[in-house]
């Protein structure tokens, strides 16, 4: 079904439109992004399923599908994440750029291709494997050449590249290279590009305290289990935009999520919600998500002339979807008092028993769905624990345990998350600001990680409690840039205003300190 | 199996020794320092009742004593509700608490009992505490004690026992140190000096290191802060460097109380004549936080100093010498 543009619906696109451009807290790029996709949502191209209105267009409280200001007529991939190593050895015919000589070279290349790269914020996601791109480069350098330079691009990225979901990996391998770039991140405490390092059984001790302390500085890198990733998506994969998995040289084409506490609120008990209302919202927001690939495939045009995709940097058959989902835990939490039930997500076997069992039923649900164009991960979508917007209430990121309500002993917090990381190949991950004591003890997160990574523990990040640069949900913000939006300054990086309003709705700022 | 009054234990600890531990506190210390910033681990509670009706979710009840004490053995000072510190042989009572004779008890043969499902660690029942002792604490047998700890696998390299001063339940220490062990996790013990490690191979065997406090170098300055001598704790200090087993040295800096500087550097210079220079010195900044009334006015140190202090160590070759 093909939405109807009613006069009443357009009036007021046309308001949001005036609100944008008088906006004294958004900076000219913003606005160019925010009027793009106030065009775009003029557009009724999309083929709907008929249920989606009252799932997703109604009332913030009501609504159960999210489809993340994504637009009605997607014209790129939401998340891209191109083979770099390709474009350093090859060069683009597009860009005038021939294969990267030397480090200088490489550098610029990247930046001249990282301006080149859509997504849903415009800005790159995915920015390479630096220790695998890069290393090679340095081999005849020494350290204070490659530092000086490092700072120099790293700032240039953090200054034009407007916005925190932008990312980068090292590790599992230990590196000249990642050391150096774990140096200057820590002197810089910039908030891009955000940084994962993946960790595996052979990463050594020494390496992994290096990232430690350089989180503890600029609360990155966040550390992610090589084993795990590896074991679903295979040798290509790359930690993209918050921490989502993703495979190099393909992205994901789309990200709708379910408002797991929303779609509780329909529910009469807990077996209504699993048999019906769950089952319900799943296939609605699937063939939504079906129809938003067909239209980007088939129609937009965007794989068949886009010179990434043109130039072999992107395969089609590489791109894979994202069902994405958030607050598990009121969504428990709400069951269980339906049924008169005072059990808590996080604090009592039963609630996280149920928790599972929801879990599974949109795991059934998603291998059970068939999409044509997610070839590369066996035509299904992957599971997603998305991290929540500013304007969520009561809605908590992904699985999270909320915020406030965390376990007092953090290994009951960390054997909750182990329950459900595994479902998440596209990203999952948990937070924790650690008391300032650790700066001398290091090795105590070091055990956190090595322990982690035999269970099914994902993704871990860590930042001092104390520290200018702070994890929001997934994205970094500074702490002083949101007190001057807060103060009614325009800012940089869009993400600020994201972390200023989850500092408000979400309590991002009262996690307990581990 | 020999039980333990156990004050607490801290599933994940990233300040009782190198990487996360689980840290096991044990009840009672023969030292009273001035500066102790956990006072309610000094003494053995005498069940007198008075904090009970300050626990308000009713973690603590006054209950009939059921098991009456055995005969008196060996040494005790009589310190009325005191926990043995002498290093003889500790008198066994019903609840298992050294160096408690029934006399030391309230009245009416109650005891206070502890359920730890209810506590919300208000801290309210210790600090009206009027024997510097506290109600909050299990009697645990070693086993017991690692039941809880064996939760925290796979997230922490060893355990730390602390104190009150854990030498005081050395049997309990042996058997508890024997199962980490057994369990591939490293052991700490954390100790005021107050017991002769040199003489019990037995428990060193089973202890990677011990984390001792030099309270002060001069035997006046330390009876001035603890009320004890301190020939024992330089012993050890000399041994357990000598060993290999001196996992970490500490001194809590109040300068109005002791020779700060004295001390650093008489330890400092024992350190660097053992050739011991990778132990870890902490250096400790007094605060004021959790510290009995009448302690109070003590002044913390300045920056200037600790940095000094820090300095005197480095200079004798210490490589891991650290503030906290
Ligand atoms: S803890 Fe103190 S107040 Fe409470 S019963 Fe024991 S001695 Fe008395
Ligand atoms: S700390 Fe526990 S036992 Fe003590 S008063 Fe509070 S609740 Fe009661």
């Amino acid at each position: 079904m093909k939405r109807v543009l009613t006069p009443e619906i357009i009036e007021e696109k046309r308001r949001e439109i005036y609100n944008t451009l008088v906006d004294p807290t958004s900076s000219h790029e913003q606005k160019v992004t925010y009027l793009a996709r106030h065009a775009e949502n003029f557009m009724t191209v999309l083929d709907e399923p008929e249920e989606l209105d009252e799932l997703m267009r109604c009332d913030i409280d009501t609504r159960c599908i999210c489809n993340l200001f994504e637009g009605d007529a997607p014209y790129r991939p939401r998340y891209i994440c191109i083979d770099f190593p390709k474009f350093l050895r090859e060069g683009s015919e597009f860009l005038q750029l021939g294969p990267a000589k030397d480090f200088d070279e490489a550098l610029t290349n990247l930046m001249i291709m990282y301006h080149n790269i859509p997504s849903i914020t415009n800005y790159p996601v995915f920015i390479g494997d630096l220790d695998e791109l890069l290393g090679p480069y340095i081999e005849n350098l020494d350290d204070e050449t490659v530092k000086k330079a490092l700072r120099l691009w790293l700032t240039m990225i953090d200054r034009t590249i407007l916005d925190s979901f932008c990312h980068s990996d090292i590790g599992p391998k230990a590196s000249r290279f990642g050391y150096l770039l774990m140096e200057v991140e820590s002197e810089l405490e910039n908030a891009v590009p955000n940084l994962t390092m993946r960790v595996s059984k052979d990463t050594p001790d020494d390496f992994i305290l290096a990232g430690i302390k350089c989180a503890l500085h600029s609360a990155k890198p966040s550390f992610a289990n090589d084993e795990m990733f590896r074991g679903e998506l295979g040798d290509d994969y790359c930690i993209a935009s918050c921490y989502n998995g993703l495979l190099k040289g393909g992205g994901s084409y789309t990200l709708s999520r379910l408002i797991l506490s929303n779609i509780a609120k329909r529910a009469e008990n807990i077996e209504d919600f699993k048999t019906n209302v769950l089952p319900h919202v799943c296939d609605v927001m699937a063939r939504y998500m079906d129809e938003r690939i067909r239209f980007l495939v088939e129609e937009s045009g965007w794989f068949q002339n886009s010179f990434l995709a043109r130039e072999g940097f992107v395969q089609r058959d590489k791109f894979t979807a994202m069902f994405g989902l958030v607050g598990l835990a009121e969504c428990v939490n709400l069951l269980l008092e339906k049924e008169g039930g005072t059990e808590r997500f996080g604090h009592s076997d039963r609630a996280n028993q149920l928790g599972v069992e929801i879990m599974d039923i949109i795991d059934d649900f998603n291998k059970n769905h068939f999409n044509p164009y997610c070839e590369a991960t066996d035509h299904h979508f992957l599971l997603h624990a998305q991290v929540g917007i500013e304007s969520d209430h009561d809605c908590s990121p992904g699985t999270r345990i909320p915020i406030g309500e965390e376990p007092d002993e953090l290994v009951d917090h960390l054997k909750c998350i182990n329950l459900f990381h595994k479902y998440f190949p596209s990203g999952t991950g948990d937070i924790f600001p650690v008391d300032l004591t650790v700066h001398k003890n290091p090795q105590y997160v070091l055990d956190i990680i090595r322990g982690s990574l035999g269970m099914d523990i994902r993704y871990l990040s860590f930042y001092a409690s104390d520290s200018d640069v702070i994890r929001v949900t997934g994205y970094l913000v500074k702490r002083s840039e949101m007190e001057k939006l807060d103060a009614g300054q325009n800012v940089r990086q869009n993400t600020t205003g994201l972390g200023l309003g989850a500092a408000k709705n979400c309590k991002i700022l009262d996690r307990r300190i581990r | 199996m020999a039980k333990a009054t156990v004050n607490k234990i801290i599933s994940f600890s990233c300040v009782d020794g190198p990487g996360n531990r689980s840290a096991v506190f044990l009840q009672g210390c023969g030292f009273d320092c001035r500066y102790c910033h956990n006072p309610e681990t000094i003494h053995a509670c005498i069940h007198c009742g008075e904090c009970v009706k300050y626990c308000k979710p009713g973690a603590l009840t006054l209950v009939e004593e059921t098991v009456r004490q055995t005969d008196e053995q060996g040494v005790c000072c009589g310190d009325a509700g005191v926990v043995c510190f002498g290093g003889g042989v500790m008198p066994e009572v019903s609840d298992g608490l050294p160096g408690l004779r029934s006399a030391d008890r309230g009245t009416g043969r109650k005891r206070v009992h502890y359920d730890i499902t209810k506590c919300v660690f208000c801290d309210e029942c210790f600090r009206h505490c009027p024997h510097g002792a506290s109600a909050r604490t299990r009697e645990l047998t070693a086993e017991q004690v690692m039941q809880e700890v064996r939760r925290n696998l796979p997230f922490i390299r060893g355990i730390t026992v602390s104190g009150g001063e854990c030498t005081l339940w050395r049997d309990f220490l042996l058997e508890l140190l024997s199962l980490a062990k057994a369990e591939g996790l490293g052991t700490l013990l954390d100790s005021n000096g107050s017991y002769e490690f040199s003489k019990d191979s037995k428990l060193m065997s089973v202890t990677d290191g011990v984390m001792l406090d030099v309270k002060a170098w001069s035997r006046e300055d330390h009876l001035r802060v603890t009320g004890r001598d301190n020939a024992c704790v330089l012993r050890n200090l000399e041994w357990l460097a000598h060993a290999g087993k001196l996992a970490e040295v500490r001194t809590v800096v109040v300068p109005e109380l002791f020779d700060c500087r004295q001390t650093v550097r008489e330890v400092s210079a024992l350190l660097a004549e053992l050739g011991c220079l990778d132990a870890r010195y902490k250096i400790i900044r007094y605060r004021p936080m959790g510290v009995r009334e009448q302690y109070k006015d003590l002044t913390p140190p300045t920056e200037d100093l600790l940095q000094e202090l820090t300095d005197i160590a480095a200079g004798y070759g210490l490589r891991d010498v650290v503030i906290v």
